[in-house]
C-alpha cells in the first residue's frame, strides 16, 4: 500500500479507520472556533439544533477580533451575545484586545496533528504548525462545536517544494503570492497544499504562518508544515513544548501534483486590485500614489514582520501623503514590539499603532479607505470593496515593500533601501 | 421558473456581503437589501423570488460568511449556478438548503427563463428551449440538502451519522 501524505495521516488518526484521499468521512475535532463576524450565527445554529452547549467547552475558543473594540451598537450587542453564551457554557472567551483568532491559536491552542475547524477562511492558518486547519461556515461550526465532529472529504495533497536563499526583499509573502499567481485563485480548490524544501525547513513559525494563511486564496482547504525543530522552539516559547510531535508525509505518499520554486529567483511581489491571484513583480508596477499603509492581519502582523517594517522606517519620516496603520496581530506580538522598541521607532516614523485585531482588513473600522483611495496593504486579500468601500483599490505585498511605501508615498521596491 | 442574472467569473464574498455592512449580519432580513450589491447594483432591488445567479468560475471565493449564501436564498434564488464554486461557500450552500448547481453556464443569457429539477439534475432554458445537465451530488450532500441542511438533520438525527 502506498505511503500517505500528512493530511492523511492526520484524518486517518480522527476517523478510526485508515482514509486515502478522496474518501469522505467523519472525523473527531479537536480544536474549533468561531469569531465575531460568524460567531452570532454560529450560536443561533446551535440553538435552533437544539443544542446549546459545547462537545468540549475548553477546546471551543470565541474570538472577538474583527470589530474590536466594538465601533457601532450592533456589534456591541453581538459581542455581548457571544460573552453571555460564552459564560453559560464555559466556551473559552477571547476578547477584544487579545487579537487575532489563528493567531491566537497558534499561541495557546492548537498542537501538531489537530484537527482545527474555524468560522473563518483563514483558520488554515493553523498549518504552520502541522495542525490540519480549516475554514468552515457557521453552521458546520455549530455543529463541530456541539457534536465535536464534523465530516470532510480527505482532499489530494499538492506538494510545493520550494528550495534556495530568499534574495533581499524578499520573504514567505512573495513565495505565496508567487505560487497563487501560478496556479490561480482556484488552482488548488478542495486540495490540501503542503510545503517542504530548504526555504521551509529555514522560515520561522511566522514565516510559515503566512503561507498557511494565504493557501486559501489558491481554494485550498489547507496549508500544511512538517512540524520540525523550529515548530518544537516556536511551542517551547509559548509554553507548551510537551504538545510538540513529529509527523509528516511518508517518501511514498501519493502527490496529485508536485510544484517547484525557486526562492532564489524571486522577487518582491504585489497583487493588483482586485483578486488575489492579479499577481505581478514589483518591477512592473509602475508609479501608484499610495493614501493608505496598512501594516497587520492573521497574514504579515507578527512580531517578524513589525521588525521589518521598523528596521526599514528607522530613522526616517513617513511620507506626507501617506498615512500609515499598524495592527499588531495578537495581544502577545504587541506586547514583545512594546518591550523591544518596535512600537516606538514605527511611531516616531509617524505609524498609527492600533490595538491587535483584524484592523482594517475586514473593512468595519481602523482604515476604511475613501472613494478612489489607493491601500498597500499585508493583508491576505484585496477584492472589491474588502476594506469597507468598493470604490477604492487594495494593492497586496510584504512587510517590507509596506514600509518603504510609507516613506516614498508610492509603491517601492524595498531593495533600494535596505 | 425563474429569471436568470447572470455574474462573471470570481464573485467574492465581499461583493456578495460586503464588509461594510459588517454590523447587519445579526439583521439579515436588512442585509439581505445588499445582496450582491458590489456585483450589481440592480439585482438587490428587483430580484424575484425563483429567480436563479448564474456566474463564471470559483463562484463565492472568500471568506466563510454563511451570511454571503443565506442572503442569496433569503431573497428567494431557487438556486446558484456556476462553471465552478469556492469550496467553503459551496459548502455552506449545502448546509442551508441553497442548491448549488455547478453546471456550464455559458449558454444562459440574462433574462433566460430557468427551471431546475433536482432529481433529474437538469436545468432547463425555457427561453432558448435547451437543457443542461449536470451530476448528482456526493451522497453526504445529498442526504443534508434533502434533509433541508445540517441544522434540520441535526435536529431530527441528534449526531453527524450520514
Ligand atoms: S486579519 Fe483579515 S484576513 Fe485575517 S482573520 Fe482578520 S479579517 Fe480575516
Amino acid at each position: 500500500m502506498a505511503g500517505k501524505t500528512l493530511s492523511e495521516k492526520i484524518i486517518t488518526e480522527h476517523c478510526g479507520k485508515v482514509v486515502k484521499s478522496g474518501e469522505v468521512v467523519i472525523v473527531n475535532v479537536d480544536l474549533s472556533y468561531v469569531q465575531d463576524g460568524t460567531g452570532p450565527l454560529t450560536v443561533r445554529r446551535m440553538k435552533e439544533m437544539g443544542i446549546e452547549k459545547a462537545h468540549n467547552p475548553k477546546k471551543t475558543v470565541f474570538f472577538l477580533d474583527h470589530a474590536s473594540p466594538s465601533p457601532r451598537m450592533e456589534l456591541s450587542n453581538d459581542h455581548e451575545f457571544l460573552r453571555d453564551f460564552a459564560r453559560k457554557t464555559g466556551i473559552i472567551l477571547s476578547d477584544v484586545g487579545n487579537g487575532i483568532s489563528h493567531h491566537n491559536s497558534l499561541e495557546k491552542y492548537a498542537c501538531p496533528g489537530d484537527i482545527i475547524v474555524g468560522a473563518d477562511s483563514h483558520t488554515c492558518t493553523n498549518g504552520a504548525l502541522g495542525a490540519f486547519g480549516t475554514g468552515m461556515g457557521s453552521t458546520d461550526v455549530a455543529a463541530a462545536i456541539a457534536l465535536g465532529k464534523t465530516w470532510m472529504k480527505v482532499p489530494e495533497t499538492f506538494l510545493v517544494e520550494v528550495n534556495g536563499r530568499l534574495p533581499k526583499g524578499v520573504y514567505s509573502k512573495d513565495i505565496i503570492l508567487h505560487l497563487i499567481g501560478k496556479i490561480s485563485s482556484n488552482g488548488a480548490t478542495y486540495k490540501a497544499l503542503e510545503f517542504t524544501g530548504s526555504t521551509i525547513d529555514s522560515l520561522t513559525t511566522a514565516g510559515r504562518s503566512t503561507i498557511a494563511n494565504m493557501s486559501v486564496e489558491a481554494g485550498a482547504k489547507a496549508g500544511l508544515f512538517r512540524p520540525d525543530g523550529e515548530t518544537r522552539n516556536f511551542l517551547k516559547a509559548m509554553g507548551r513544548e510537551e504538545v510538540f510531535r513529529e509527523l509528516k508525509s511518508d517518501e511514498d505518499a501519493v502527490f496529485e501534483k508536485r510544484i517547484e520554486i525557486n526562492a532564489g529567483e524571486l522577487e518582491p511581489l504585489i497583487a493588483c486590485p482586485h483578486l488575489v491571484d492579479n499577481v505581478k513583480k514589483i518591477s512592473e508596477i509602475g508609479q501608484v500614489k499610495v493614501d493608505e499603509v496598512f501594516i497587520g492581519t492573521s497574514c504579515n502582523g507578527r512580531l517578524e514582520d513589525l521588525h521589518i517594517a521598523a528596521s526599514i522606517m528607522k530613522g526616517h519620516i513617513i511620507h506626507p501623503g501617506t498615512r500609515v496603520i499598524v495592527t499588531p496581530a495578537s495581544r502577545l506580538v504587541y506586547l514583545e514590539a512594546l518591550k523591544d522598541g518596535t512600537i516606538e521607532t514605527l511611531m516616531e516614523a509617524g505609524a498609527l499603532v492600533t490595538a491587535s485585531g483584524c484592523g482594517a482588513c475586514d473593512g468595519v473600522h481602523l482604515g476604511v479607505l475613501g472613494d478612489g483611495e489607493v491601500c498597500l496593504a499585508t493583508q491576505p486579500r484585496n477584492f472589491k470593496g474588502r476594506m469597507g468601500n468598493p470604490n477604492s483599490f487594495i494593492y497586496l505585498g510584504n512587510p517590507a515593500v509596506a514600509a518603504a511605501t510609507a516613506l516614498a508615498g508610492e509603491i517601492s521596491d524595498p531593495r533600494e533601501v535596505m | 421558473m425563474g429569471k436568470a442574472w447572470k455574474f462573471g467569473d470570481s464573485i467574492s464574498t465581499d461583493l456578495i456581503a460586503p464588509g461594510r455592512y459588517f454590523h447587519l449580519r445579526s439583521n439579515l432580513p436588512e442585509l439581505a437589501k445588499h445582496v450582491l450589491e458590489g456585483a450589481r447594483a440592480d439585482f438587490a432591488p428587483q430580484v424575484r423570488s425563483g429567480d436563479f445567479v448564474v456566474a463564471g468560475e470559483n463562484f463565492g471565493l472568500g471568506s466563510s460568511r454563511e451570511h454571503a449564501p443565506t442572503i442569496i436564498k433569503i431573497v428567494g434564488v431557487r438556486a446558484v449556478l456556476a462553471k465552478s464554486f469556492a469550496r467553503i461557500f459551496y459548502r455552506n450552500c449545502i448546509n442551508i438548503g441553497l442548491p448549488a448547481i455547478t453546471c456550464d453556464t455559458d449558454k444562459i443569457d440574462e433574462g433566460d427563463e430557468l427551471e431546475l429539477d433536482m432529481e433529474k439534475g437538469v436545468v432547463k432554458n425555457k427561453t432558448k428551449g435547451t437543457e443542461t445537465t449536470f451530476p448528482p451530488l456526493p451522497a453526504v450532500m445529498n442526504r443534508i440538502l434533502q434533509e433541508g441542511g445540517l441544522v434540520a438533520y441535526i435536529k431530527a438525527h441528534k449526531t453527524l451519522e450520514i
